[in-house]
């Protein structure tokens, strides 16, 4: 234990503490900008000076270790005047627009100025920069009102390993950026959006979809169809000063409705689909090994009840098989892993399905002329932006999905007209694409995508409900970032004796640099695994790059818990439970695997270039 | 190969034609220096050497050799001044901007050869034959404003009279 006197208190410190921490754990406020809890110590802004004895110069307490008999004073009338000129310095270069800002009265920095209780701006200069880069479908940077505090940087390379943001040039001169010509647009950038979470301020920023989408909604011509990501209703309530993991499904549907939207589907529906779907292929593909192997023979192929048109056309062999929910990952792999594209479910993601389900059976159906459709999916997610936008994703000319509103985007939108949120009845999805099992609400979280195909999977192959406790899969839930297990296959059905006593091993990871690893392993042959689920940003999509920014340290954990909570809570929980999923297939898709399924629900990979 | 290369360094003379052989010779520079990003700043000078300047296809080439983003790279080279992204020309022009040819007419000096040449600070003319530099003080203050063209130093300069010192270096 180090000993030290804060502000004249006594107080013990963890050997390597900053002093910082040692305050903050004392009670003690010290004002921060650019440093992010555990994840980036920088010493950037020094905003969070403070004096210590015997030292000529003020120190970046947020870098500075915590030492033995240390005297540090936090705030002296030195050390508030030194914060007030390092805040108006930055001030002079920062274009305050508030009044016409999307983060205002939720920016860090304007919150800063009132904490340091800024009343006045001495400095008064030239602005360094002025650029704003709208290249990319789904992150805008306005640099200028970048505090080059280089979250984003950390955020990029250290925790998504892309490195796509970078500081440039020096100086007056330094900004945040791609470099050289690139954009956001054509840098090596998976959209994955965790540096607009991180961006203290406006200076990166989802693309905006909100006028688009008002304006369909007031276009008498169009059917406007809406659906709504699993790890939405976990978090949009904390824009609305819910306490972070408040559950409010409910309350989504009917804000929505009051919005004006014709339909309020759930992509859980289609996340589902996506189980048996992807489910099958996973099966097909195993299959198809063995068959390879000799080890399953034409006869036993007729036996095993696969979908007919899979086992006249078994997929390629090619394992593990990994998840394909997840459009920065997939951007990723396209970059980083090019020549390994194979490994890809072709399952096109679940908001991505309901789109092109919407348009072609739901507009059968329904009787509606599919070119008046337009379809919206709110996300959690920045990537989904460019997604939509991805030249595979439509049919006949149409494209599957219209738009995508962030969470945070679609909180904006309630406040603008007028809903009081936290005081909305209930109300209950649409069908015929608003009924889900739990399996689907887990899609959220890590873990979850190959915990619901579990469900699914190991059911089809033994005839036995997944033997672990409330159907959780144990080793494969939490926030770690690779997770791994493996479940022995005993006493399977007669057909699928030759599968009885396989282990099948599985590996789960969250945010992009874990993924990176587990592909070397595929590349150098050492990978063990069957199947792989990867989710982009860290902890899935409970945190994903559009969700609320919370200053809850634990809102990861909390969201999390909320989606076990909606599984839990619903009468069934195994995909292919689904009744109106079984209802799709019998009366329009066919089989997982189809025709009509390969038509409309999967879809193809790009190589593109590396770095 | 290392001492060649030392010669690089300081002129492109004796660099290989084309720029298959060019992008070959940098390959085998990353690798002796292990393509290690500590090692970046020198690739990057020899890179220089090589080719004159840095372009951005040079500056990819180097960070998918050395499994570094190119905006990492270009951080780098836009950090250091003494790093181009663009050729040289074939003259330099040096503006002295030390405090008595400020006062004495360097800024318009400065001015007049921008509008002549049609280039900003940094940049090369489209035919390559100039490139505008900045200087802080060349050492000829008693004969202010001054401005050297490669290693010509030409003192009390007249805004007027640019295009005949020009002249002199085709
Ligand atoms: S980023 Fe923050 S401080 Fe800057 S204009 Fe927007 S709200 Fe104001
Ligand atoms: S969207 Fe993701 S990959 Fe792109 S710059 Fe931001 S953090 Fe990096
Ligand atoms: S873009 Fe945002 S996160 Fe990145 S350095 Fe600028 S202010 Fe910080
Ligand atoms: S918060 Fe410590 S230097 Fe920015």
């Amino acid at each position: 234990m180090v000993h030290l006197t804060i502000n004249d208190t006594p107080v013990t410190a963890h050997p390597g503490e900053t002093i910082l921490e040692a305050a903050s754990r004392n009670g003690i406020l010290i004002p921060t900008l650019c440093h992010m809890e555990g994840r980036h110590k920088v010493g950037a802004c020094r905003i969070c000076v403070v004096e210590v004895q015997g030292m000529k110069n003020l120190m970046a307490s947020c870098v500075t270790p915590a030492t033995d008999g240390m005297v540090v004073r936090t705030s002296t009338p030195r050390v508030r005047k030194a914060r007030k000129i390092l805040y108006e310095l930055m001030l002079s270069d920062h274009p305050a627009d508030c009044l016409h800002c999307d983060r205002n009265g939720r920016c860090e920095f304007q919150r800063l100025g009132e904490t340091l209780q800024i009343r006045e701006s001495r400095f008064e200069g030239r602005r360094s920069r002025d650029f704003v880069d709208d290249s990319s479908p789904s992150i805008v940077r306005d640099t200028a009102k970048c505090i080059l505090c280089r979250r984003c940087v950390t955020v990029c390379s250290e925790i998504q390993g892309v490195g796509a943001l970078s500081p440039q040039n020096r100086g007056f001169a330094t900004e945040i950026g791609p470099g050289g010509s690139l954009r956001l647009g054509t840098a090596v950038c998976t959209n994955c959006g965790q540096c607009t979470v991180v961006c203290p301020v406006n200076a990166l920023h989802e693309a905006d979809s909100t006028e688009a989408v008002w304006k369909a909604l007031s276009d008498p011509r169009k059917v406007v169809v809406v659906q709504t990501a699993p790890a939405v209703r976990v978090a949009l309530g904390e824009e609305f000063d819910l306490p972070t993991g408040t559950l409010v499904t409910g309350k989504m549907v009917t804000a929505l409705r009051q919005l004006g939207f014709d339909q309020v589907f759930d992509t859980n529906f289609t996340a589902d689909l996506t189980i048996l779907e992807e489910g099958y292929e996973l099966l097909g593909r195993i299959v198809s090994l063995l068959r390879s192997k000799g080890l399953v023979d034409d006869r036993q192929l007729e036996t095993l009840g696969l979908p007919t048109h899979m086992a006249a056309h078994l997929p390629d062999p090619v394992l593990p098989m990994i998840t394909s929910c997840s459009p920065g990952w997939i951007k990723y792999v396209e970059h980083f892993h090019g020549t390994r594209l194979g490994h890809l479910s072709t399952c096109k993601s679940p908001h991505m399905m309901l789109g092109a389900l919407a348009k072609s059976w739901f507009a059968g159906k329904a009787g509606i002329d599919p070119k008046s459709l337009f379809v919206v999916s709110v996300m959690p997610c920045t990537a989904k932006k460019y997604e939509i936008t991805r030249p595979e994703m439509e049919q006949e000319g149409l494209r599957d999905v219209d738009a995508v509103l962030t969470t945070r985007e679609l909180a904006r939108m309630i406040r603008e007209a007028g809903i009081d949120f936290a005081r909305l009845p209930d109300s209950a999805f649409d069908s015929p694409m608003g009924l889900s099992t739990g399996a689907a609400d887990v899609f959220g979280v890590t873990g979850g995508v190959m915990e619901a195909a579990l469900r699914t999977v190991y059911e089809v192959i033994t005839g036995r409900t997944l033997p672990f406790a409330s159907l959780h899969v144990a080793p494969i839930v939490g926030l770690e970032q690779v997770k791994t297990a493996s479940i022995v296959l005993e006493n399977v059905l007669p057909q699928w004796s030759f599968l009885e006593g396989l282990e099948v091993r599985i590996a789960v990871t969250s945010g992009l640099d874990g993924a990176s690893r587990l592909m070397d392993g595929i590349a150098d042959g050492t990978s063990p695994y069957h199947f792989i689920e990867v989710m982009g940003c860290p902890g899935g999509c409970i945190s994903g790059g559009g969700q609320p920014r919370s200053p809850d340290p634990d809102f990861r954990q909390k969201r999390l818990e909320a989606m076990y909570r909606e599984d839990e809570g619903k009468p069934l929980r195994k995909s292919h439970d689904n009744p109106d999923i079984q209802a799709l297939y019998a009366e329009w898709l066919g089989e997982p695997g189809g025709h009509r399924s390969h038509h409309y629900l999967h879809t193809t990979y790009t190589t593109r270039v590396r770095r | 190969m290392m001492e060649m290369s030392m010669e690089l360094r300081c002129d492109q003379a004796g660099a290989p034609e084309s720029e298959q052989d060019r992008y070959a010779l940098l390959r085998q520079v990353i690798s002796q220096y292990e393509a290690k990003e500590s090692n970046l700043i020198q690739i990057l000078h020899m890179g220089q050497a090589i080719f004159g300047c840095l372009p951005e296809d040079v500056q990819r080439f180097i960070g998918q050799e050395m499994d570094l983003p190119l905006p990492r790279v270009a951080g780098v080279v836009s950090f250091y001044s003494y790093f181009s992204t663009q050729p040289k020309g074939r003259h330099t022009i040096q503006v002295c901007l030390g405090t008595a040819c400020y006062v004495r007419g360097g800024k318009k000096v400065m001015e007049a050869l921008r509008d002549h040449l049609g280039i900003d600070v940094g940049e090369t003319t489209a035919d390559r034959r100039f490139s505008l530099e900045v200087k802080r003080c060349i050492g000829a203050c008693g004969l202010a404003p001054a401005v050297a063209i490669d290693d010509v130093v030409y003192k009390r300069v007249d805004p007027n009279r640019l295009a005949d010192i020009l002249g002199r270096h085709a």
